[in-house]
């Protein structure tokens, strides 16, 4: 463990930290689901574990991390984006005055 | 350049990931922006696939095969309704990956004749803990929100006890390992120890406490991905896992603030059992005026300002639809509606937005509390479908109540309130609310999506 990786971590969960308090509560679910797609990246480690061939076990315990890590990523992006998809706006459709507010925080 | 290639994917992936998470700030680009976040992923697949230690697809392709196959339904399947152990079971996925893989890396090592150094030890140590705890916490989670297990508090006599003990035993395993890479029963004792503290951190935590839980469990399984970053010297698993471990830590702080209680209340309080519930006035010589659904629409159909203040009950009773129903129908005759979500209504952050959304309600209709509360005052009727808790006015003025200081939705500020309500059991605080037998609010019984049914049909004859 090096000193520049602990400089990584500390900037990413300030930038993380930034970013994500800035979500609003509507969004709340979907920044969840979202999450949990991104962490589906620890297929990055699982797919060395599977394919580096050390040994029986470590293949085979890698082999799992990757099924539950790629299964992660895979329905962790398509249940974002199928919810994302119902949040409509009621501009247009709705009354002027709804159209007035911005939502945008 | 092959390493050149590597870190190039793994910046790509880094910068979508953020672009993504911030693009979430906003309903009408937060689409796109996930889009690309899935792009950055791609990236960062393709480039770990040119790593020089991987030498055998065989089980990669597998794997992935499976994956996917496991994946797509899980995703495009799965009502919104069941969203909430939907991403605890993708929590336990998660948190499983980075332990397997934590113990696919010592075992490596030992199979090798050698140990692994303190520092990477320690990081190896994390992230089995972590990963474990979150495995063992989100699958009793899952199972409490499915309702396969009981939702309610499950508790014993020195039940913090215990789990203190196991948390004292966990800490000495991961100090152990760390010191003495060589104690293999150590590093296993701890994963074992780790599950079942997971396990009992979550059985006493009731149902409507799940919001914090899912979110703090969010944290972990991020914090275990981070680990696994340091232990295999990669960027990439670093800034995601810290990006996910900000993201459920902030999710968890908001939850407990929206209840006004302490991370260790929610963990160790057990709310909503007998032994804390006996605080709060009792209902004795109160009554309530129930109301029938004529008059219930009759005063809908002549109200200018409606809130509807949904809860855990319109979840239940699946209403959502017939709630945006009945909202176009207010709007037809022209008044106005709109929707007041408190932050911990539901099973899980945002519970009530995505399943509001699902049944087609503009985005633009739905208020947090700090937006809507001062608009209780010009509203004609709050209608409360299924919430108790939180428009329970005891949270603002009855000191002895659990529930003090709890910020609610000033539903009792309505010219009228209508609550539709399955019955007079209590909320599941188990505090009864003072609400319900105010001399303006009329109680409208029985399952919510029933009532709202009939209700649209005689609005249509107003």
């Amino acid at each position: 463990m090096q000193l520049l990786e602990l400089y990584v971590f500390v900037l990413a969960a300030f930038v993380g930290y930034m970013v994500i308090s800035r979500v609003p509560p509507l969004l709340h679910t979907p920044l969840m689901a979202a999450t949990n797609a991104i962490s589906g990246i620890s297929l990055v480690g699982s797919l060395i574990a599977a394919g580096a061939a050390h040994n029986r076990v470590s293949t085979i315990l890698g082999f799992i991390a990757v099924v539950c890590a790629s299964s992660n990523i895979v329905g962790g992006f398509l249940i974002t984006d199928r919810m994302l998809k119902m949040f409509k706006s009621g501009r247009g459709a709705g009354k002027a005055e709804a159209a007035g507010r911005g939502k945008d925080a | 350049m092959r390493d050149f290639l590597i870190e190039g994917s793994y910046l790509v992936a880094s910068v979508l990931f953020i672009l993504g998470l911030r693009s979430l700030t906003r309903p009408d680009k937060a689409r796109r922006g996930m889009q690309q976040a899935a792009l950055g992923m791609l990236f960062a697949v393709v480039g770990t696939l040119l790593n020089h230690t991987i030498i055998d697809f065989r089980w990669i392709a597998t794997g992935l095969v499976i994956g996917i196959v496991i994946g797509y339904p899980l995703g495009m399947w799965v009502p919104m309704t069941a969203m909430p152990q939907r991403i605890a079971i993708a929590l336990t996925f998660s948190a499983l990956a980075a332990t397997l893989v934590g113990v696919s890396e010592y075992y490596t090592e030992v199979h090798r004749g050698g140990f692994p150094g303190h520092a990477t030890m320690a990081a190896l140590g994390f992230e089995v803990m972590l990963g474990s705890i979150t495995v063992g916490g989100t699958i009793i989670a899952a199972g409490k929100l499915q309702e396969l297990i009981t939702s309610k508090p499950v508790t014993y006599r020195g039940q913090n006890l215990v789990n203190g003990v196991i948390f004292l035993g966990l800490l000495v395993m991961l100090v152990l390992t760390i010191v003495d890479p060589s104690q293999q029963a150590a590093f296993y004792g701890l994963i074992a120890a780790s599950l079942v503290f997971g396990v009992l951190l979550v059985m006493p935590i009731g149902g409507a406490d799940m919001p914090v839980v899912v979110a703090l469990l969010n944290s972990y399984s991020g914090l275990a991905a981070c680990a696994m970053g340091f232990a295999l010297s990669n960027t990439i698993l670093i800034i995601s896992g810290a990006l996910d471990g900000a993201s459920g830590f902030i999710l968890s702080i908001l939850m407990s603030k929206a209840m006004n209680r302490s991370f260790t209340n929610v963990l160790f309080g057990a709310f909503g059992s007998e032994t804390t519930a006996g605080g709060g006035k009792s209902a004795a010589g109160l009554t309530v005026r129930s109301i029938g659904v004529e008059d219930a629409a009759i005063q809908l159909a002549y109200a200018q300002l409606v809130i509807v203040i949904p809860g855990y009950g319109m979840a239940v009773a699946q209403a959502q639809h017939a709630v945006r129903e009945l909202a176009e129908l207010i709007e037809k005759r022209g008044g106005e509606v709109k929707f007041a979500v408190h932050p911990v209504a539901g099973r899980m952050p945002g519970h009530m937005n995505v399943l509001l959304a699902e049944a087609n309600v503009p985005y633009d209709k739905l208020y947090d509390m700090d937006e809507i509360n001062s608009e209780f005052d010009r509203a004609d009727v709050a209608l409360v479908i299924g919430a108790n808790d939180v428009v329970n006015p005891a949270a603002r003025n009855d000191k002895s109540s659990p529930i003090y200081g709890m910020p609610i939705l000033n539903a009792d500020h309505a010219k009228s309130v209508i609550v539709l309500k399955r019955g007079m059991a209590a909320g599941f605080a188990g505090i009864e609310n003072e609400l319900f037998y105010d001399k303006r609010t009329s109680m409208l019984f029985g399952d919510a999506k029933s009532s709202l049914t009939a209700l649209i049909g005689e609005m249509k004859n107003v």
